[in-house]
């Protein structure tokens, strides 16, 4: 097992989670390609924290969390008035800045 | 043995990333999400780091995605109602996701990704936890703070922001 194996995976995942925001339409699943984005981002910091003996990659990563289920909390809360004024929750149709 | 352990994981992890991105179902794009969250949670323990696989599992599994699927269900989106295929913008998003792989190979293959050695020893991450806790309180005690108080915000911000109609609402009677 060498760095580069977590690397990899970590580049797989991040390519997949840009792909979804890129694609899909519905805003649901682009927060969730956001989250797996944000998880690539955790396993490569893991992997460099443990693979150069270093501490700071393991704390950056429980600060990474945090700011994510604060992004979570925000972005749901958002689409959840989105969703109340537009009904609809597709990225498409949200184009204007005011209603 | 690890090897064939990362291995599993790895699969199973990519094969529920692609699902996410493309079944139609959102509760179902949540449920792959949770498996995918559960084998990164896996690769943290691969990695010596019990105490971040912990975390994975209460806050992303536990928390996060019980958001996703509360909203989900709440919202009523169930099955999309817009024709969704592979739409004006797969071309380009195509080319973006090769660009950044290309990059990815280029990088990991020059072998620049690398960084000066930390000071801690083999035995000192296998107490994991502790030296986490104690580089938490001492040597990033500032981030920790500053990361609290986003925190705070981010749910002070959520409940205005689901409330802001009953509050103009009631803030109109004279």
């Amino acid at each position: 097992m060498t760095l580069n194996h977590y690397l990899i995976l970590s580049f797989i995942l991040f390519s997949i989670g840009v792909a979804g925001v890129l694609l899909r339409r519905n805003i649901i699943i682009v927060l969730m390609s956001l989250e797996l984005i944000f998880n690539s981002v955790n396993i490569s910091l893991a992997a460099f924290a443990y693979y150069l003996k270093s501490i700071t990659g393991t704390v950056f990563v429980v600060f990474n969390i945090t700011v994510a289920a604060a992004e979570v909390a925000i972005g749901l809360a958002i689409l959840v008035a989105v969703y109340r004024t537009r009904k609809t929750v597709n990225v498409e149709e949200l184009k204007d800045m005011r209603y | 043995m690890e090897q064939i352990f990362f291995y599993i994981f790895a699969v199973i992890a990519v094969v529920t990333a692609i699902a996410v991105v493309s079944v139609r179902n959102p509760v179902h794009s949540a449920l792959y999400l949770i498996v995918c969250f559960l084998q990164v949670a896996a690769i943290f323990i691969l990695l010596r780091s019990p105490f971040l696989a912990a975390v994975q599992v209460f806050i992303y599994v536990g928390a996060v995605m019980v958001l996703f699927l509360f909203a989900v269900m709440v919202l009523d989106v169930g099955k999309e109602s817009f024709s969704e295929h592979m739409h004006s913008q797969a071309i380009p998003a195509v080319i973006t996701v090769a660009g950044l792989l290309a990059v990815a190979v280029w990088l990991i293959s020059t072998g620049s990704l690398t960084a000066p050695l930390g000071p801690y020893t083999e035995e000192a991450l296998s107490k994991n936890t502790e030296v986490i806790g104690k580089a938490l309180y001492t040597q990033y005690i500032f981030p920790f703070e500053v990361v609290s108080l986003l925190l705070l915000i981010a749910l002070i911000g959520a409940v205005v922001l689901v409330l802001k109609d009953k509050g103009r609402g009631a803030g109109r009677r004279p």
